[in-house]
């Protein structure tokens, strides 16, 4: 499994790069740049540096001693993403493809965003590069994650407002693909999820990586073994395969995702891509896909910008269809309420998106016994979220 | 042999290029396409693309993309796209290709289209987002039914790339004049040239050339090289513009086709 895709990007059945022609060539620009660069001891160096001294890896294993204890099970500790510069994950892999944009000499990078965390994370290494930063993001998000459109903003990249379909993640990418087709020569479009044609979800996955070999490593330190389940949110995916693939040749560790069960199953109510969808192709990979009977792609809904799209990573399609990962909806209601045990009980407010997770930790936890461990990841931090938690605030303090 | 291939012979016989015109299916109304057709052909057209609208178009400018939204709220799918098909072929020969992008191809599943597109009288077939790493089922089937697969080539794609989608095609190749989406362009953009050269080299299929052509002195730049020219957002625009003038859209294909006409008398 450890090996997988193939050399066409593919995991199984899914992924491979399924684009117009004028993208082939600079994909395969961008793979062989990227393979080389994996066989750099220079780049690495370089990369951990980054990630070491300016994103602030490694990150905390914490064992989340009172709610474990509230909820009466498994002893469930927390990999804090949230702590990373930006507030979220994505910025392990915004610096590799920043390097990897430096090695093809592109001064011009574009990137979508939904919630804003990669947009940020984008913005912020353009800053530190010195390269030219566009990012598209649907006017709906915008509308939702404001700090965030300033942040960017702030750190001199130019936020495009995308006003087609659903005005969400799913119209950024389809805008940034339109962008990346027409400027090619000059441009990198730094993908924020482990989605697209190959290598995307191959190379983002990879960059996430370190999630899990850290939390792999800490928690054998700790506890002396490894834990029972694993546990992340699930939009593209990114946060999810980088701390799920370092423990996929571990038969006994359960992983779990977690998708946006929105405001319930009807579809157009959620992102719930393995319980609501079919596999099909959308922007570049084949993978399951929310759509009806004539392939058109189905508007989603979560509460959650950044788990609000139509389309899923091909590898944890794979890995559904194997059953080596279960994945599983939580609802926005789940989720705020989530997000208010975790801040009132251990003095973390986690985003919307990690909220997911920690709701499904929640729930499962009083069903299990107490020498089992978890580990949530908690892919990033909820300053972004406060205008969404305020509106919702009258159900937080009921729970 | 399709009757794209026939037109290909028929055009080279004549020393004229060939005017494709692409529409989106079902925009304004499923309805309304046949007539519009008509209009192309009257107006010159040798070969019409009939888009499939998808919700996702990520290779393409507003003007397909609205239009595409249009057809989509009209109720047009695949099936009502080969009844269109069948309705064309009632009083028309001209060559038909399918025009969409994979999806909406793969939930109609592909042995099925292509059994029902001949049916329907289609000659041929082009899905934006299917490399041709990804097409060797998808040509096999479609060959099979006696369909035409054609893919585009790109400025960006290198000679390794150029081989492999002539192989890939038959009918003709259809080639992008310069990097981005579709819609309309001030001049034919440098890559254009160098792109036939390059291509011509390499097969013997006929080239056809999109992307960006929507005035008459274009086609005739491009038609000095080219097999045929393709007209795609230019007519969509028209139609969204004023979706019941039949004769301004012949009208306005009528000038398109003009020197073309000319240079074949010439």
């Amino acid at each position: 499994m450890i090996s997988q895709p193939d050399a066409g990007g593919h995991f199984g059945k899914y992924g491979g790069r399924y684009v117009p022609e004028i993208l082939m060539s600079p994909l395969e620009e961008l793979q062989n740049t990227y393979l080389e660069a994996k066989e750099d001891p220079a780049f690495h160096a370089e990369l951990d540096m980054l990630l070491t001294t300016y994103a602030g890896r490694p990150t905390p294993l914490y064992y989340a001693r009172r709610l474990s204890e509230q909820l009466g099970g498994p002893k469930i500790y927390i990999k804090r993403e949230d702590l990373l510069h930006t507030g979220a994950h994505k910025i392990n892999n915004c610096l590799g493809q920043a390097l990897l944009a430096r090695r093809m000499g592109k001064k011009r990078i574009i990137a979508e965003t939904g919630a804003g965390q990669h947009g940020v994370a984008t913005a912020t290494v353009c800053a530190l590069f010195g390269f030219d930063c566009t990012v598209y993001m649907g006017e709906e998000d915008m509308r939702r994650q404001r700090l965030n459109v300033f942040r960017m903003r702030l750190l001199g990249a130019k936020v495009v407002p995308v006003m087609s379909g659903s005005r969400t993640l799913k119209d950024a990418i389809s805008e940034a693909m339109r962008d990346w087709v027409t400027n090619v020569s000059t441009t990198h479009y730094l993908l924020g999820s482990a989605l697209g044609a190959h290598p995307y979800p191959m190379m983002v996955r990879d960059f996430h990586r370190v999630i899990g070999l850290e939390a792999r490593e800490q928690i054998l330190k700790v506890e002396g073994r490894l834990p029972d389940t694993v546990i992340a949110c699930v939009g593209g995916g990114s946060n999810a395969i980088g701390i799920f693939h370092p423990f996929l040749e571990d038969a006994g560790v359960k992983l779990v995702g977690v998708e946006a069960g929105g405001r319930g199953p009807t579809l157009g109510d959620h992102a719930a891509r393995f319980a609501g969808g079919s596999p099909g192709v959308l922007q570049g990979t084949y993978s399951y896909l929310l759509q009806d009977n004539d392939g058109q792609i189905s508007l989603t809904h979560s509460v959650s910008a950044g788990l609000d799209y139509a389309s899923v990573g091909p590898e944890h399609a794979m890995l559904h269809d194997l059953g080596r990962a279960e994945y599983c909806g939580c609802t926005d209601g789940m989720a705020i309420v989530a997000a208010t045990t975790l801040s009132r009980t251990e003095g973390i407010i986690p985003a919307l998106e990690s909220a997911h997770a920690v709701a499904e930790a929640i729930r499962r936890a009083p069903l299990e016994s107490k020498d089992k461990i978890f580990i949530v990841n908690l892919s990033g931090r909820g300053d972004k979220d406060i205008d969404i938690y305020r509106e919702n605030l009258k159900e937080m303090d009921q729970a | 042999m399709t009757r794209i291939g026939k037109l290909f012979e028929t055009l080279k016989a004549e020393k004229r290029c060939g005017m494709i015109a692409y529409l989106t299916a079902g925009d304004p109304t499923p309805d309304a396409t046949p007539e519009l057709v008509a209009a192309l052909e009257r107006g010159g057209a040798d070969l019409i693309e009939l888009g499939v609208p998808f919700s996702d178009p990520v290779a393409d400018g507003p003007v397909i993309q609205l239009a595409g939204d249009r057809a989509i709220r009209a109720g047009t799918n695949m099936a009502k796209v080969l009844e269109i098909a069948a309705k064309i072929r009632e009083t028309s020969q001209i060559p038909l290709l399918l025009f969409t992008y994979l999806n909406p191809a793969l939930r109609y599943g592909f042995e099925r289209l292509a059994k029902d597109a001949r049916a329907a009288g289609i000659d041929g077939c082009l899905l934006t987002d299917v490399s041709v790493e990804e097409a060797d089922n998808y040509v096999s089937v479609m060959r099979e039914a006696g369909i035409d697969t054609v893919f585009m080539a790109a400025p960006t794609s290198t000679d390794h790339r150029l081989k492999l989608v002539a192989e890939y095609s038959s009918g003709f190749v259809y080639l992008v004049s310069r990097a981005g989406i579709t819609g309309e362009q001030a001049s034919v953009s440098d890559t254009a040239l160098p792109l036939i050269e390059r291509m011509r080299a390499l097969t013997d299929l006929p080239l056809a050339m999109g992307f960006g052509i929507s005035t008459a002195p274009q086609v005739a730049a491009i038609a000095e090289f080219s097999d045929a020219v393709v007209v795609g957002s230019a007519i969509v625009r028209q139609i969204g513009k004023d979706p019941a003038g039949v004769e301004a859209l012949e009208a306005m294909m009528r000038e398109l086709t003009d020197p073309l006409q000319k240079a074949a008398i010439s």
